[in-house]
């Protein structure tokens, strides 16, 4: 399909000052303005609670917030969230390349089979897993069962794009290093490892956010966080001074986290460009080690799917509060699947421009944009939600607790999770191809539409369903912002154990995991 | 190896974007006549508020959440707020309205229906129901179940008593305690319970279920959750047993749900036909029989089985108005170590 010649990508310090980029190297040259307004709208839209938090911490006073965040417990809450985000990160990580390795690259039986099976934990909502496992293991409690929900959930935002990268790169880099002699272990440290690394980071700041921001599974397994330390502000004190001035502590911790993942993310191209068609790799025999990925595989599985399933196989069989309502569980998925899809279909929107410039640009208005986009992510929905609260009414009130505020709400959560796909998918299809179009005389939104959207489709279609997945799983910001009256599964699911219904919220959680298990499995299907 | 189907992604971006306006099915609250924020459970006051709409003689529509995040919101909404009426799980979260002056004040007949420990100091907050602090605990482990709360500091507790420290109602009852015995006692306790090496949960039905399975023989815990135990599970399923403490312990403090009208919109009138129809004795009488509260108002008793009536129990005499002091117990809790 492309054959054209490789083209190294040099680095634009290498150039020597004064000569004109070359029309291939995208250092440096600014954005088009066809992205770069829809990119600005779309950081100024997630860069909204800051605005927020920037108001309420400082309501006080500047030596009011400092309290807050110099009291040693802030830095003893912050120790325990990175702590739990490096141990999450790190088996998410041994757990994702692992699995997409052994899909993707060996010859496992049924590598078609896992690759969907474990995409499919994407669908479990933290809060679930965690009470899954806490039900089945109560000494599970703390740091470990913590980190273990948390991997489980999280791990498939390291295995997707991961996967991606090994059948977007060439194979043959690594027949080559067979060839000369190298096992396969050398082989893939040496070589494959390198060619997935940022795929790999990328799924890993994903997951490190998700660690930060989440509630629901540390709350159950009862392991202070920094995120559960600004709930309990908002719980025990009723106060939102203090709660924001902890949140200004974890915007700070998201940049820099995202800062240190753009400066790692190394130079190389990702974009297969004189390799001809695409061509699957020969896969690896297993050998002895068959037996072993196998089990490896079936675990996983386990752990992440099946544990949750049949702890609300045994609440649907047990309780006797199981009151079916199959007209409102089915009004329920309907609404459910709307919301989710209308905010996939926002945030992906907003996630393009901005993702197509993290890919396509380097210098300081790209950084800023990317860094925007991902600067509320992992803040805490109730922090979110609030902000939203506090700009709707004062300046959109018609749309207070309207739907389209809700969508909204989904779009500043969840922007980054379309933009590390879009970027990742605009990385992988070779930039040369715009140059041309460009030198055949197309304007910069003909290239995008022609071009770039098309290659990248994939790749933001499954970005898309992501964001629709964890659309569908939000519960604080949905609670606070949803119309009045309207329930998602996530709500009713909420409702239910709040009184300890917990047979009687089985159905819905049930119901929610089967829905949210459709766009995951399509995700592993489409890269099968 | 492009899919005719990622060709149509712009018009499937803007079909998703469009159907929530078909799928959408709130109930409009423009249109209602009264919108209440309730921090109840949907599934414990639905049926009641049901009734009250029809009660009131006009629309209700009822947005439901946490009782803190729903304060939290009321505040953040300031002047423009939609809610006509707040129905708090516990007094805490209506002391914070109030004391940010955002309830009006109910009329003099409304607060007398109520004693006035359940009522906030300012008059405008009443309570509706009440839930009592009891001690659960494991029969086939305990013998002898202690009589007040300062029997948990004994060694002979260590590492065997369940709690819920970033809990409303446990750090009511702290700061209940702190009315009643003073900082310097209740520090001291505090810090005697933690020694104790207590395991901390996320809620009180996990306490009173790790009570039951003998992870820890004593929890601290709210009365009604053994009721909705038994109600879930059947009486021989639930393993923990709930014991009233005597003599006007702290431990047995009994906190109060309420109402406040919200300040400053058109829909006072019908918030207070709200407020008189949950104190009138049908809305009591559902908090006795149904949630298995203590009913505050209109002289009705409660029929739940073993339930003892409010007027038997030997609560601390306690004005809840001065719980409000909640970010001293906070401070107090985090110096200890416990949230």
């Amino acid at each position: 399909m492309y054959s054209t010649d490789p083209v190294p990508r040099t680095d634009p310090a290498a150039r020597p000052t004064g000569t004109p980029p070359a029309g291939r190297s995208r250092a440096g040259r600014r954005p088009p303005a066809v992205l770069l307004i829809p990119a600005a709208v779309a950081a100024v839209f997630a860069l909204l609670p800051l605005g927020y938090l920037a108001v309420r911490s400082l309501e006080r006073g500047p030596a009011f917030a400092w309290d807050v965040i110099a009291n040693e417990r802030t830095a003893q809450l912050l120790g325990r969230s990175l702590g739990l985000a490096a141990v999450v990160v790190t088996a998410s990580l041994l757990l994702g390349v692992s699995l997409a390795w052994l899909t993707v690259r060996t010859a496992l039986p049924g590598a078609r089979a896992w690759s969907v099976l474990v995409t499919l934990p994407l669908a479990v909502p933290s809060y679930v897993a965690a009470f899954a496992w806490l039900s089945a293991f109560p000494d599970l409690a703390g740091f470990t069962g913590a980190a273990l929900a948390l991997t489980l959930v999280s791990f498939p935002y390291v295995y997707l794009p991961v996967t991606a990268a090994l059948r977007g790169t060439d194979p043959a880099q690594e027949e080559v290093s067979r060839s000369l002699g190298h096992g396969p272990l050398r082989t893939f440290l040496r070589v494959t490892v390198p060619q997935v690394r940022p795929a790999a980071a990328g799924g890993a700041v994903l997951v490190a956010l998700y660690v930060f921001s989440d509630f629901g599974a540390v709350s159950l397994m009862r392991y202070d966080t920094f995120t559960r330390g600004i709930y309990t502000s908002y719980r025990a004190s009723f106060d939102r001074t203090p709660a924001a001035a902890l949140s200004v502590v974890l915007v700070a911790m998201t940049i820099v986290l995202v800062a240190v993942e753009a400066r790692t993310r190394g130079r190389a191209g990702h974009a297969r460009t004189g390799t001809g068609t695409a061509r699957p790799a020969v896969p690896t025999p297993l050998g002895r080690w068959r037996a072993p990925a196998l089990a490896w595989c079936t675990a996983v599985t386990a752990a992440a799917v099946l544990t949750p399933l049949a702890t609300l196989g045994y609440w649907l069989a047990v309780g006797n509060s199981a009151t079916w309502d199959p007209a409102r569980l089915l009004e329920t998925a309907g609404t459910t699947l709307g919301v989710a899809a209308a905010g996939a279909a926002l945030t992906t929107l907003l996630a393009l421009p901005v993702g197509v410039i993290a890919a396509r640009h380097r210098g300081r208005t790209a950084h800023l944009l990317e860094q925007s986009a991902y600067a509320g992510h992992a803040l805490p929905g109730i922090t979110v939600a609030l902000s939203l609260v506090f700009f709707a009414v004062r300046y959109a009130e018609p749309l207070y607790q309207e739907l389209p505020l809700l969508v909204c709400a989904y779009a500043v959560l969840f922007l980054p999770v379309a933009v590390a796909g879009t970027r990742a998918a605009v990385l992988q299809s070779p930039p040369v191809l715009e140059d041309v179009a460009r030198s055949l005389g197309r304007s910069p939104l003909s290239v995008l539409r022609e071009v770039t959207v098309p290659l990248a489709a994939p790749g933001v279609a499954a970005g898309a369903a992501l964001t629709f997945v964890v659309c569908m799983k939000e519960l604080p910001a949905t609670l606070l912002l949803r119309p009045t009256g309207m329930d998602t599964l996530a709500t009713l699911l909420w409702t239910e154990t709040g009184t300890g219904s917990f047979a009687a919220a089985a159905p819905y959680a049930a119901a929610l995991i089967l829905l949210a298990a459709i766009p995951s499995y399509l995700l592993g299907r489409h890269r099968a | 190896m492009r899919r005719p189907l990622i060709r149509r992604l712009p018009a499937l971006l803007a079909a998703a974007l469009l159907l929530p306006a078909v799928a959408g099915c709130g109930v409009d609250e423009d249109d209602a006549g009264l919108v209440i924020y309730s921090g109840r459970n949907e599934k414990l006051v639905k049926p009641l508020l049901d009734d009250l709409e029809k009660a009131v003689g006009t629309t209700v529509a009822v947005r439901y959440g946490e009782s803190a995040e729903l304060a939290a919101q009321i505040q953040e909404e300031g002047g423009k707020t939609k809610a006509g009426l707040f129905f708090s799980q516990d007094a805490g979260a209506l002391g914070a309205l109030s004391s940010k002056g955002l309830l009006a004040k109910l009329p003099q007949a409304s607060l007398d229906k109520v004693e006035p420990a359940f009522r906030g100091g300012a008059g405008d907050w009443v309570g509706t129901s009440g839930r009592v602090r009891v001690l659960a605990y494991n029969p086939g482990q305990v013998a002898k179940v202690p009589d007040t709360v300062h029997d948990l500091v004994k060694p002979e507790w260590k590492g065997k008593i369940g709690y819920v420290p970033t809990n409303a109602s446990f750090q009511a009852f702290v700061t209940g305690m702190r009315v009643l015995e003073g900082d310097d006692a209740t520090r001291a306790w505090l810090k005697g319970l933690k020694a104790n090496e207590p395991k901390v949960y996320e809620n009180n039905l996990k306490v009173l279920d790790a009570v039951g399975k003998g992870e820890v023989s004593l929890g601290l815990v709210n009365h009604y959750y053994w009721y909705e135990r038994v109600a879930e599970k059947g009486e021989d399923k639930v393993g923990a047993k709930i014991h009233f403490l005597p003599g006007g312990d702290p431990g047995a403090l009994v906190n109060a749900a309420g109402v406040g009208i919200i300040k400053g919109n058109d829909q006072a009138p019908v918030a207070q036909k709200a407020v008189d129809f949950l104190l009138s004795a049908k809305a009591q009488k559902y908090f006795a029989d149904d949630t298995k509260e203590y009913p505050l108002a209109a002289d009705v008793t409660s029929t739940v089985k073993d339930l003892p009536p409010l007027s038997s129990l030997e609560a601390p005499k306690i004005d809840l108005g001065r719980l409000e002091s909640l970010q001293e117990t906070l401070k107090m809790l985090q110096d200890a170590g416990m949230v």
